[in-house]
């Protein structure tokens, strides 16, 4: 079922558009320097040096795009490559580049159009924010890290622009610190999916080491090239897998923590803290989604070692992954009420289907789901902006209703976005991308069950998305203040995303595949056809009755009631244990909490009474043992050595006294003992020259 | 040419203690342009040694009966120490612009110590390294137990002692390998030259090693650097994080390793898994690395957050020494400096802009002190220290701890492994420490409780800012360009492996 690597062969002459590629990323991270100069006042120039930076990469974006494109309907497909050594040492270097193919191109115009779109949108909605200045500071350095984790033709630079990533995400969930939970969110986000990016860190030093490059491609030597996989396959490491797969593995492990899968999504929610531009940008559309980018670029190595029509350790892992995820999340997301916690919930299930597709259906499955998914569900996290905005802050979905009345604009759009997040048949992108991941699941040789999964993911999906409009906009107004639509900043970027929520599914349809020859290099007819085929026709179908049975089932529960905000879910009155496990996240999170958590920090008191208790009373131990030896010599001196030279010096004195008496001063007795002398003199003589 | 920032040091020492007391400014300015100009001349003689071999500075007979010789020499690894020397030392005195008590002395001390360490990595003889390496030591004493803070004399007693201990035992080494090469010169080359035999190397290797990775903060022999570090006063917290420490790794490199590099050959046996000497230190690092995360995460005084820090990232330094490849020694060599600059800065966030201004290092009570609206820098500037300390790629910490987890990855995937979740700690001690001394805003408010600890903190000053951005751009400097430092270190290492101190 999956498809063969991407036989990659990169031009040795590489392009005027390869070659500046770098400007892209570029450019806005110098605008964020810049605007990181300026004080608070300036939030025109802010703006304007942000949105401009933006534009200027949207438009060479586009460029590079129709480049590409143009290179591959001449069949002269554009794959080029532009190295540069960082630094060397020996005979070794360690070397960045970037990268000009069609994944990348792909992904450059996505990125920086919902980027610039979103840049807009929060013109409106931070406009009254203080901090205006800082926010876009950080986003235009978030898009600027972005585009550069796109363009990476080196993991290792790919990684830096992704922990780059990662800060501005913290710095961005964090923006309201003053709240604690923002403060606590941003941290826990930094922390979990610093976890996975730790265990990345070890198969890019596991990779570099074994290849001694860090290259994707490089004229046949790069680590993703026919060498080097050769190598990393025949190498083997533990339990049975090949060096390559746990490589794989491991650099699995960062795109899970990223993207937010099992076990590692329990960040993600948390992150909702932020403002909702920061949400719909990186929290749905890009940074979430640049861990399935990671998987889709690395895929020759997690594909390599695979037999044909069969599958490798790490392409299986990544699968039950993704579809356990898929069906955790979709299955917590109905017993949210916070507005934006039921789309994140949503975000991180979408990424469970896009895991699955890569894994069973190869890259261009998951990336189409990828891009469809960027469109609607910023718009949904948009929607959802416009709808706070609207409401005055409020977030609690149980505290709205009614609001198609008073917001239209938003209503329409938020249901062309939520009609495509559950994949309604033939209008909207959403069905097209989910039915090519349905239809590689139907196939995959492994087994059956992540298909099913999946397909339960969708009725679940069709079923929450349901309660949340019909909470949202039907039913009648339960909040405080009265809500009203907002700026045309904010509504003109929700019109335009819904275009392309409803139009991207033309490029990816069975009948006209577009999107997945682009990516795999490979001529695109138009063939109505190929819809007809009987196994396709029944699985959309299938699909398309799972979701309007959701979709109907979810009217039934919540419809046009609007309870009262205090009253139990329709759910809950039915199942009220299972809603409150759900409601309760499944209690990941405590699960963390009372095992991880506690095992660090008991873990860091105990090294700490280690180093106060055993470290320090050994140095006390050796000190009391100095002193006492000092104490010891103290005593010895004066009982001994000072007692004897006291001693000696009494005996000197009483010698003296004695010696003193001798020297009386009397002449005889000198003579007397002259005398005395000289016969012991005299003796002492005879003695000793006596024959 | 960099053996004149010796001289100046030592001069500058000089003339400070003459100078009439009480004219603040002046000692201060003075103090300053003796710092910058000794780094204006690290930096010259930097940038002349590019593509430029182990050069002799001076050589000049010093005790002829014993071969003891006044011999300086400049390698690449020499060089950038000396150059992060340089840095801190003016950084330093940036951070020291408000001491008041007794500044001459202060300033003397202080420069002292510098001139000391300059001479401790441009020494090519034993005999004149370990002069200087114990001239390094006495001022430390005096400005910790002088102008230090929390429990001074038992901080500075610690510390001098520990160094002594080690500094005793480097000597009973040198002199054994002295006597026992028979060698009628004190020079460092011809000790290396000497064939020391392996089973001397075996005993006398653990023995310096040790001695000199007692003051480089290698585990189990680690406590005196938390206690020390948050005694000092801020400019000696910076010199003892940023250079004295290095005092210890670059022993371990050029002296242990260079030395007696048969004393890391295998055992031919080994027990619970350790086979060499070498396994042993890479462990004790490791757990360092470890170790010292984790008791970073337990603090509740935010100045010991950043001394056991200091222990943890040390454990690289030596856990790349231990490595023994060009990789490895490379990072190594990289992490001193790296962690010498963004310790300088951690520890001038903590003690300088915070300590100086809210008298308390309690994490507890600064966090009622909503320090990041009222000391904005402060607090940036500590989110950038502290993503720098973490490793985030852009900063020289990314890269030298990447260079020594490569190399370390080559003799023991083991080793990485563990490491790793010192990483992982290293951003949860940052983050908490950062989250509740800066940016927990609780109650009391200020309308509140107008009198709990809330009196009115100065602006941050010139100096605090100049030495702010010198150590920032010297961490973002490498962190994105690398070769600045690696173009000078990578040869030396190759020739220190290749053959012992050539």
């Amino acid at each position: 079922m999956i498809q063969a690597a991407i036989p990659f062969h990169p031009a040795i002459v590489s392009s005027a558009a390869a070659q500046a590629l770098w400007l892209i990323p570029a450019v806005p991270i110098v605008a964020s320097g810049l605007i990181a100069l300026l004080r608070r006042p300036y939030r025109k120039i802010a703006a304007t040096l942000a949105i401009g930076a933006l534009s200027f990469s949207l438009l060479f974006s586009l460029l590079s795009f129709c480049y590409v494109l143009s290179g591959w309907a001449q069949n002269d497909p554009v794959r080029e490559v532009v190295n540069f050594t960082w630094f060397q040492f020996g005979s070794t270097a360690v070397d960045l580049g970037w990268i000009l193919d069609p994944l990348t191109a792909i992904m450059l115009a996505m990125v920086s159009f919902v980027s610039l779109l979103i840049f807009i949108y929060s013109l409106g909605y931070m406009a009254h924010d203080e901090n205006f200045t800082r926010f876009f500071c950080f986003m235009s350095l978030f898009a600027g890290a972005m585009l550069g984790v796109v363009i990476s033709n080196s993991l290792l630079l790919l990684f830096m622009c992704w922990e780059i990533v990662g800060l501005t995400s913290y710095l961005l969930i964090g923006f309201w610190y003053q709240r604690p939970a923002a403060a606590a969110a941003a941290k826990k986000a930094f922390l979990v999916t610093r976890v996975g990016d730790v265990f990345f860190l070890l198969g890019i030093v596991w990779l570099f080491s074994q290849t001694g490059t860090l290259l994707f491609y490089n004229y046949g030597t790069g680590s993703l090239e026919g060498t080097a996989l050769a190598a990393l396959v025949a190498q083997p490491a533990a339990l049975g897998l090949s060096a390559a797969g746990a490589i794989g593995l491991l650099i699995f492990c960062g795109a899970a923590g990223k993207s937010g899968q099992l076990p590692l999504h329990v960040w993600l929610p948390d992150a909702m803290e932020g403002p909702t531009p920061v949400s719909a940008l990186i929290h749905a559309a890009t940074m979430v989604a640049a861990g399935v980018f990671l998987v889709a670029r690395v895929y020759p190595l997690m594909q390599a070692g695979a037999q044909p029509g069969g599958t490798t350790v790490a392409l299986t892992v990544i699968v039950w992954v993704g579809a356990a995820t898929a069906v955790f999340a979709a299955l917590i997301a109905i017993a949210q009420n916070d507005i934006k916690r039921i789309l994140a919930y949503s975000t991180i299930s979408q990424l469970g289907y896009m895991m699955a597709g890569l894994g069973m259906g190869g890259v261009a499955v998951g990336m189409f789901h990828l891009i469809t998914h960027a469109f609607f569900k910023s718009l949904l996290f948009m929607g959802a902006g416009s709808v706070i905005h609207g409401c005055r802050d409020e977030q609690d979905i149980r505290r709205m209703g009614g609001l198609k009345v008073d917001m239209p604009l938003t209503f329409i759009t938020y249901a062309i976005g939520m009609l495509a997040l559950c994949g309604f048949p033939l209008l909207f992108s959403g069905f097209w991308s989910k039915d090519g991941i349905l239809e590689a699941a139907h196939g995959w040789s492994i087994s059956r069950a992540p298909f099913y999964l999946l397909l339960f993911g969708v009725l679940l999906t069709a079923f929450y998305m349901t309660r949340q409009v019909c909470y949202v906009f039907f039913g009648y107004w339960r909040g405080r203040q009265t809500a009203h639509e907002s700026p045309k900043t904010m509504t003109l970027p929700l019109v335009i995303l819904a275009l392309f929520a409803m139009a991207l599914g033309a490029i990816g349809t069975p009948a006209w595949p577009w999107f997945h020859a682009f990516l795999e290099d490979r001529a695109v007819v138009f063939d109505l056809r190929a819809m007809a085929d009987p196994r396709l026709l029944a699985l959309m179908t299938a699909s398309s009755i799972v979701v309007i049975f959701g979709l109907m089932l979810g009217w039934r529960f919540y419809g046009d009631r609007s309870p009262k905000p205090e009253a139990p879910d329709a759910l809950e009155k039915i199942a009220p244990t299972l809603w409150a496990g759900l409601r309760d996240r499944l209690y990941v999170d405590e699960l963390y909490g009372a095992t991880v958590v506690a095992f660090y920090n008991w873990w860091a008191r105990v090294a700490d009474w280690l180093d106060r208790c055993i470290w320090g009373g050994m140095v006390a131990a050796v000190a009391a043992l100095f002193g006492l030896w000092a104490r010891f010599s103290r005593f010895f001196d004066r009982a001994w050595i000072d007692g004897g030279f006291d001693k000696g010096c009494e005996e000197l004195s009483t010698g003296g006294g004695l010696l003193s008496r001798v020297e009386g001063g009397r002449a005889q007795n000198y003579l007397r003992i002259l005398a005395a002398g000289v016969v012991a003199l005299v003796a002492i003589l005879l003695w000793s020259v006596r024959p | 040419m960099l053996a004149w920032s010796i001289y100046i040091s030592f001069a500058g020492a000089l003339i400070v203690a003459l100078l009439p007391t009480g004219k603040f400014a002046l000692v201060r300015w003075f103090a300053l342009a003796v710092a910058a100009v000794g780094l204006a001349i690290d930096v010259a003689g930097y940038a002349a040694g590019f593509a430029q071999g182990p050069r002799t500075l001076v050589d000049a007979a010093w005790i002829p009966a014993m071969g003891i010789h006044f011999l300086l020499v400049a390698d690449g690894i020499s060089r950038v120490l000396v150059l992060l020397t340089g840095i801190v030392a003016v950084a330093g005195v940036l951070f020291s612009w408000n001491v008041e008590t007794r500044v001459n002395h202060f300033f003397a001390f202080y420069l002292a110590l510098i001139g000391g360490v300059y001479g401790v990595f441009l020494s090519a003889d034993f005999f004149l390294f370990f002069v200087f390496y114990e001239i390094a030591i006495v001022p430390k004493y005096f400005l910790i137990a002088i102008w230090g803070s929390t429990r001074r004399e038992y901080g500075a007693m610690k510390l001098v002692l520990y160094s002594f201990v080690g500094s005793s035992m480097v000597l009973v080494g040198l002199l054994a390998a002295y006597t026992s090469s028979g060698s009628h010169s004190t020079t460092l080359v011809a000790l290396a030259h000497a064939g020391l035999p392996a089973s001397f190397q075996m005993w006398c290797f653990p023995l310096v090693f040790t001695g000199f990775a007692i003051l480089a903060g290698m585990w189990p022999f680690h406590t005196w650097a938390p206690t020390g570090h948050v005694a000092a006063p801020t400019a000696a917290s910076m010199l003892l994080a940023g250079v004295v420490m290095k005092l210890g790794a670059y022993g371990c490199l050029r002296v242990a390793i260079g030395l007696f590099p048969l004393g890391l050959a295998p055992w031919g046996f080994s027990i619970i898994g350790l086979g060499s000497w070498r396994d042993v230190f890479a462990w004790l690092a490791v757990i360092g690395i470890v170790y010292g995360a984790l008791v970073a995460l337990a603090q509740t005084d935010f100045k010991f957050v950043i001394g056991y820090s200091s222990v943890s990232h040390m454990g690289f330094v030596l856990l790349g020494l231990m490595t023994l490849n060009q990789i490895g020694v490379d990072g190594a060599v990289m992490q001193m400096f790296s962690h010498g600059v963004i310790a300088g800065l951690l520890f001038a966030i903590v003690g300088r802009m915070v300590y100086d201004r809210t008298h308390t290092r309690q994490l507890a009570e600064l966090e009622l002190m909503h320090l990041s609206r009222r000391l904005p820098f402060a607090a940036w500037a500590f989110v950038f220290a502290g993503v720098a300390a973490m490793g985030m790629p852009g900063f020289s910490g990314f890269v030298s701890e990447l260079q020594i987890l490569v190399g370390a990855w080559r003799v023991n995937p083991w080793w990485v492994a563990i490491a790793g979740i010192g990483i992982v700690i290293s951003v949860a001690y940052i983050w908490r420490a950062l989250q509740k001394a800066f940016f927990t805003d609780k109650l009391p408010t200020p309308e509140d409780h107008p009198k709990t600890g809330w009196h009115s903190l100065g602006a941050i000053t010139w100096p605090e800012i100049a030495g702010t951005v010198l150590l920032g751009a010297s961490t973002l400097a490498v962190g994105i360009y690398p070769r600045i430092l690696l173009d000078q270190i990578e040869p030396a290492v190759k020739a220190l492996l290749a053959g012992g101190a050539q």
